[in-house]
């Protein structure tokens, strides 16, 4: 009775075709106050007056300020250094200063446009270069959140060893997760004291730990449920800590049942974004194409606060040099503060940013060496034993090799390419057209000692009528957490799939399984599942049951196990495997457990007249040690693949004169249609982990990481510009263009 | 003041009236007042596709609509297209293909979805690209979107061969 392998049935697929499904402005709250939120419209300075309009009707409309916080003023994070609402001094533009309900939406909105906010402006920090020149400090003493350094052998010999060096900058914009429900939270308190906050989240522990500082309030006082989420990508990871505090503030002082539901607009311009960031390389390299030395250099714009920059930067720097093994390395990065607001998680979490320049790097040493670059990074590519920049020896599942020789056939890549040169001979053709390559990896899991730290649980139920349910607290935003943990639990007790039930991510009833983040849910959560199954499996044998089970026997077996109990949890705790080492401070050791690689490569075509950029084929391998749920995987490599074809070619986020996105809308921040989706094929790798259920590894991640540096291959190969900074818009290829032209 | 106005129309084949301002557009008509909430707001301003009703057989984003124009119209929103036998064929091949993610989008995929099949039953890929372009999907990538679309001109009898076949 295989369910693992198959692609099994979407457990919530039915009620999301029909409407169904509720998502959290489709609950109908009686008496409820629509919240909506005053915000900073200056960059940084201080609050001096805020003026309520006398004229306007204010007793329908309930106000909430940072005075009427009972608890302390922050957004619990890695530090508290976010106010819920300012007090007192400005930090960013589109900062929350108060939020205020009315029972209708519009009038909510039409009472905001009654308050005038009286400031002392200062003048802001809106780039990175700028606050690193530390004429105005936002942060510690010199602006920095964040420094972290990796170091392996001596970069300096490794130099001096080389046969060339090659240096180069990259750039890398904010992108906007879009996911297409916005942000939202109800909140309401309960007739005994409990509050409670339903909303479109990712983590609800991140929001249950963040109310009880802000309330005052113990643990079970405080009650956390995930509604249907409309997509989150990282954006729903810890802003709704945010949302959830203006929610439950408003819904405490007015005594009734409060919803915050973001327009497009606000979400684009006040939630957060991914990092932009600039990495410097510096590659030493001998003339057969071994890499000597790297050294690079990384820095992120944070904004205003720390939010998870840190370990955004952490992800970043540990995957800045590339899936390949170099006996010299050094990697400084450091995440800045500015005054703009707080960049946070973005699926990728620091690495498509690190690795659209590890990959691009590699096509300029290519390049410099006129060497095949394919050759190049075949020579130089993690395989088993391989030692990475922090010193972790590669034991197992490295599927790098595997999939890059996956796509170079299944692409024919070496015959397209001569077959291109050949196209972009002639003058008189329309375009130009190119073939470009990529290769990266991902690791799996909370980065460095985070497992341990998280200590995470999920556990299954067993009822005595033979029902049984997954209690974790990983949440289903689309990515098909509900389908492939229960496959897991199906499996490991080898009953039906249908069989198993998923309980409603809710702080009250599951455990804290940790984040639904870092590629992590599947082989983490999936594992603690996996080891209360077979648990489960031995309580059942004990109690009498035969396999192949049936439901009268389960449901028999079931009552006697339960006795006079109602039901039995069967709980794991996640403990470290004990090979696994980590020094925090030196950054030496294994950073995660295990990576996932990927390959792709993309061929494409540019108008020689409008410069766009047609993605024709996308052909990818990616190993994910095993597919739990062959089409999920797929699913997500698709998915992935379109969001990082828009961060490499469409999504261009225009900042304003306040550091505040100018495009916040879907109008014209273009993320992909069906019209932009080349063809694409995938291939699943599986080189299965000794740690992860039935070998699984992670995959939510992996696809953001590859397709930009890939297109920027392609363009290179098409035109010989190297496109350093994305996205690559027509009007920068024209530039470019132009540029080379001149000199 | 806003003026309000009394409109009368069908909705999933059920004769309604309500009483809406004349500046309220038909997603919020849909629901918030009739409470029918499978239509989802996006964007409200044309540019995501998730709030695709039919109006009169047509597809219209909801948001770009005056309720008041809905007065002696056909609505149907997505509580309206499930037979009474459950899913439709579409929505079945939905599940199947995985085209599914978030659910989100899904309700205006549908729609759309359902809407081109009832205009032209021998679509290429590119014809359902550039009938769903109007519908963002930031999930799926749209590959398990159009399959399931493209498998629908097959797995439905064509409008009028239904009595051939029986």
């Amino acid at each position: 009775m295989s369910s693992v392998g198959e692609s099994s049935r979407r457990k919530e697929g039915p009620e999301k075709l029909t409407g169904v499904a509720k998502y959290v402005d489709d609950y109908h709250l009686p008496n409820c106050l629509q919240g909506v939120t005053l915000r900073s419209s200056i960059a940084r300075g201080v609050i001096k007056e805020i003026r309520f309009d006398p004229s306007y009707d204010w007793d329908s409309v309930v106000v909430a300020t940072a005075k009427d916080i009972p608890g302390e003023n922050y957004v619990y994070l890695i530090e508290v250094d976010q106010p819920l609402l300012v007090d007192r001094e400005v930090h960013h533009a589109e900062e929350p200063i108060l939020v205020l309900g009315h029972k209708d939406r519009a009038k909510a909105y039409e009472a905001l446009s009654h308050i005038e906010v009286e400031y002392e402006p200062w003048d802001p920090v809106l780039t990175m270069e700028e606050a690193l020149v530390g004429k105005r400090i936002l942060y510690g003493d010199d602006n920095v959140f964040k420094r972290f350094e990796i170091s392996k052998g001596d970069v300096e010999q490794g130099f001096k060893d080389a046969d060339v060096i090659v240096s180069k900058e990259y750039r890398v914009p904010h992108q906007e997760q879009a996911y297409l429900e916005n942000n939202g939270m109800a909140a309401w308190e309960e007739d005994d004291g409990t509050l409670v906050l339903m909303g479109s989240i990712q983590c609800p522990f991140y929001v249950h730990k963040a109310m009880l500082p802000l309330f005052a309030r113990e643990p079970e006082k405080v009650r956390v449920i995930q509604a249907t989420t409309g997509g989150g990508f990282g954006g729903k990871e810890e802003y709704p800590n945010m949302i959830a505090g203006h929610a439950a503030l408003l819904a405490l002082k007015a005594k009734r049942p409060v919803k915050m539901i973001y327009d497009r607009h606000e979400d684009m311009r006040a939630t957060t974004k991914r990092h932009p960031a600039r990495v410097r390389h510096r590659t030493g390299v001998t003339k057969d194409g071994a890499l000597v030395a790297q050294d690079i250099d990384v820095l992120m714009d944070g904004g205003a606060y720390v939010t998870l920059s840190p370990v955004v930067l952490s992800r970043g720097i540990l995957h800045a040099s590339g899936p390949y093994e170099c006996p010299n390395v050094r990697i400084v990065g450091r995440v800045i503060a500015t005054n703009t607001p707080p960049n946070g998680a973005f699926r990728g979490f620091g690495a498509p940013q690190t690795l659209f320049a590890a990959e691009l790097q590699m096509e300029a040493i290519a390049s410099r060496l006129k060497m095949d670059p394919v050759s190049l990074r075949q020579t130089n590519l993690f395989r088993i034993g391989s030692i990475t920049a922090t010193g972790q020896t590669l034991r197992e599942s490295v599927g790098a090799e595997n999939v890059l020789d996956r796509v170079l056939s299944r692409s024919k890549f070496r015959q397209k390419k001569s077959q291109h040169a050949r196209w972009n001979g002639s003058k008189t053709k329309p375009t130009w057209r190119g073939i470009g390559l990529a290769t990266v990896f991902h690791g799996d899991g909370f980065t460095g000692s985070g497992e341990v730290f998280l200590r995470s649980r999920a556990g299954i139920e067993l009822v005595h009528d033979g029902t049984l349910r997954i209690d974790a607290a990983s949440t289903e935003i689309g990515q098909g957490t509900t389908s492939i943990l229960a496959q897991i639990v199906a499996d490991a007790l080898d009953v039906p799939y249908d069989w198993i039930d998923v309980e409603t991510p809710d702080t009250s009833k599951v455990p804290n399984s940790g984040p639904t983040v870092a590629s992590r849910t599947c082989m983490v959560v999936g594992g603690l599942l996996h080891k209360a199954a077979k648990k489960l499996k031995k309580a059942l044998v004990q109690a009498g049951a035969n396999w192949p089970l049936t439901r009268e026997a389960l449901a028999t077996s079931a009552a006697r196990a339960c006795g006079k109990k109602r039901s039995i949890d069967f709980v794991e705790q996640y403990r470290k495997p004990g090979d696994v080492t980590w020094d925090e401070e030196t950054y030496r050791g294994d950073a995660y457990g295990v990576y996932s690689y990927a390959a792709m490569v993309v061929d494409l075509e540019i108008d020689k007249t409008t410069y766009e950029v047609t993605v024709r084929d996308v052909i990818t391998a990616q190993d994910v040690g095993k597919a739990i749920n062959p089409l999920l995987v797929e699913g997500q490599i698709i998915g992935g693949t379109a969001q990082a074809l828009g961060y490499a070619l469409l999504e261009n986020t225009v900042v304003d004169d306040r550091g505040v996105m100018q495009n916040a809308q879907l109008t014209n921040y273009i993320i992909p249609t069906a019209l932009d989706m080349p063809t694409m094929d995938v291939t699943i790798v599986e080189e299965p982990y000794s740690k992860g259920p039935f070998g699984a590894k992670g995959v939510g991640e992996l696809p953001m990481d590859i397709p930009a540096p890939a297109v920027a291959a392609a363009i290179y190969d098409a035109t010989g510009l190297f496109m350093a900074e994305l996205p690559i818009l027509p009007e920068r290829l024209c530039q470019a263009l132009h540029d080379s032209a001149q000199s | 003041m806003s003026l309000e106005k009394e409109i009368h129309f069908r909705v999933n084949g059920n004769l309604t009236s309500v009483e809406v301002p004349v500046t309220m557009n038909a997603l919020a008509m849909i629901r918030d007042r009739l409470k029918l909430t499978g239509t989802k707001r996006g964007c409200e301003e044309g540019e995501c596709g998730s709030c695709t009703i039919l109006v009169d057989g047509v597809s219209v984003n909801a948001c770009l609509m005056f309720a008041v124009d809905c007065d002696g119209r056909d609505l149907t929103t997505i509580e309206g297209i499930r037979t009474a036998e459950g899913l439709s064929p579409l929505q079945k091949l939905f599940v199947e293909e995985w085209a599914v993610q978030c659910g989100f989008c899904t309700p205006g995929m549908v729609m759309q979805g359902t809407y081109l099949l009832s205009q032209n039953r021998e679509m290429s890929v590119e014809d359902i690209k550039r009938g769903i372009e109007g519908n963002l999907c930031r999930c799926t990538g749209y590959k398990k979107v159009i399959a399931a679309i493209a498998g629908a001109l097959h797995a439905t009898p064509r409008r009028g061969e239904e009595k051939e076949d029986s």
